[in-house]
């Protein structure tokens, strides 16, 4: 392994793992935000108060059944078998799925699956009192969860979106299995090419660091302009 | 006189634990009514009751004509006409000084988001909070959130305030500034019903005062009656507990 032959190897292919590094960020980024909305979704239908016995409180019950099943299914397989069935399963029915769509289908499930117990347990952490309040103010509980509970469950499981996004950045390499043209899949490509398998897909690696890297770095400062400066201003707002 | 709240044999229990038992008791309007006695004596469970934070096993709330229990009555509706205050503050901790009372005249009761802030700020300047509108909860002592609680309660323009205990999270040398506030609110006319422990506060601005114990009122009556001269012999051994 040398520095000649890493870069040579670079030289002839940076076009191909340039364009590997974007679908693999494309899956990761669509594939988070996908999968925190179905986490939100599936955190916020679990937590929903539920009064005696009406028809509403039993079709809730079916419907949380329903999404308990989902979430021990994509937690409890490997996501490249999930890639494998959903892809193969869905195509055996005569409908060929495009690939980076079904990559993006299987990540995001995956995702949603995680996300819904990071929620829920971000819901039921937020203190009584700010229900109450909500409450007492005449808020039903929809309201209640738009504008006072969400936004802090949303800031709480931002560390664990952060986590799950460059887990999905480095995950997404088991789509090679699909042969979605992903970062691990070109490199495979290029290596089968020029046999040069080490410094081929040390390239790769440094690739994968630098985007994992970025994106955490970048989650950090998200995190820091939610919070919003730590002064605040001493004088009213000037109401126009 | 205008009874705004009346409440009739009143029943809740927590399982087999009974919290308040046959309750009768009424505010009309204007007045200021304290309710006193010891932990556990059932007075924040009577003040939540109200406005159903907790939900009465018998008897009845006849708020303004209407029984609030009935199965039709719109419950957050009816929230909409009580100011509620807590101990804890419950300051909307994703919103700031100004969101935290303005958020609920906008979302449930349709205001306007001019209309909303410039009542918002009506009250924030009464409770002398004007200043810190751009301010986040989390930035702010005790007295001051509790100052922004009472503002964010009075932006509804309730008809009724309820006070569970609002300074008994405070430290000593921020209690006064709660106090001041609530005593500029009594003599200005509102309608209040505090639960509290701070005895020489009842005493100068309730119109009347409510011992409760064990989950009972034992005695009510006007503070120079109540406090002053006690009838029952549990108040008289209450009040020489608190007030050594």
């Amino acid at each position: 392994m040398s520095l000649e032959s890493i870069l040579s190897i670079l030289e002839q292919n940076w076009p191909s793992y340039l364009k590997g590094a974007y679908i693999t960020l494309l899956i990761a980024i669509f594939s988070t935000i996908i999968g925190a909305l179905i986490g939100l979704f599936i955190g916020v239908m679990h937590t929903i108060p539920l009064r005696e016995k009406s028809f509403k409180s039993f079709l809730l019950k079916i419907v949380n059944f329903i999404l308990s099943v989902y979430v021990e299914i994509f937690r409890g397989t490997p996501m490249i078998v999930q890639a494998m069935v959903v892809f193969y399963g869905i195509a055996a029915y005569g409908f060929v799925m495009d690939r980076f769509v079904a990559a993006v289908l299987v990540v995001s499930l995956n995702t949603g699956a995680y996300m819904a117990e990071y929620v829920r347990g971000g819901i039921v952490s937020i203190e009584k009192g700010q229900y109450e309040a909500a409450e007492a103010i005449g808020m039903s509980h929809f309201q209640t969860m738009i504008h006072v509970i969400l936004p802090q469950v949303i800031r709480n499981i931002l560390p664990a979106t952060g986590n799950q996004l460059i887990m999905n950045i480095k995950d997404s390499a088991v789509l090679s299995v699909i042969s979605v043209t992903e970062l691990f899949f070109v490199t495979q490509t290029i290596a089968s090419i020029n046999y040069k398998t080490a410094e081929t897909y040390l390239i790769a690696c440094v690739m994968y660091l630098i985007m994992t890297f970025t994106a955490s770095q970048l989650l950090r400062l998200f995190e820091k302009k939610l919070d919003g400066p730590k002064d605040y201003n001493f004088q009213p707002e000037k109401s126009a | 006189m205008e009874k705004v709240i009346d409440i009739r044999h009143l029943n809740k229990s927590f399982g087999n634990h009974e919290v308040l038992r046959d309750v009768n008791f009424s505010v009309a309007k204007g007045e200021v009514v304290c309710l006193i006695g010891s932990s556990g004596s059932g007075k924040s469970t009577l003040l939540r009751c109200i406005n159903l934070l907790e939900t009465p096993t018998g008897g009845e709330i006849i708020y303004n004509g209407e029984n609030i229990l009935d199965k039709n009555h719109d419950i957050r509706k009816h929230r909409t006409h009580l100011g509620m205050v807590f101990q804890s503050f419950n300051l909307f901790n994703n919103h700031n000084v100004l969101k935290n009372c303005v958020v609920g005249q906008q979302k449930v009761l349709k205001r306007s988001k001019q209309e909303a802030e410039s009542n918002a700020l009506k009250y924030l300047e009464i409770v002398g909070m004007d200043k810190y509108v751009s301010a986040k909860p989390s930035q702010l002592s005790g007295g001051q959130k509790q100052r922004v609680a009472i503002a964010r309660a009075l932006a509804m323009d309730p008809d009724v305030m309820l006070f569970d205990e609002p300074t008994s999270a405070l430290d000593p040398e921020m209690v006064g500034e709660v106090l001041k506030v609530m005593r500029r609110l009594a003599e200005e006319g509102n309608t209040m019903l505090i639960v509290t422990h701070e005895m020489e506060f009842a005493k100068e601005v309730a119109d009347r005062i409510v011992f409760m114990d064990k989950g009972v009122i034992v005695e009510e009556g006007p503070p120079s009656q109540v406090l002053v001269n006690p009838q029952h012999d549990r108040t008289k051994e209450f009040l020489k507990r608190t007030l050594k």
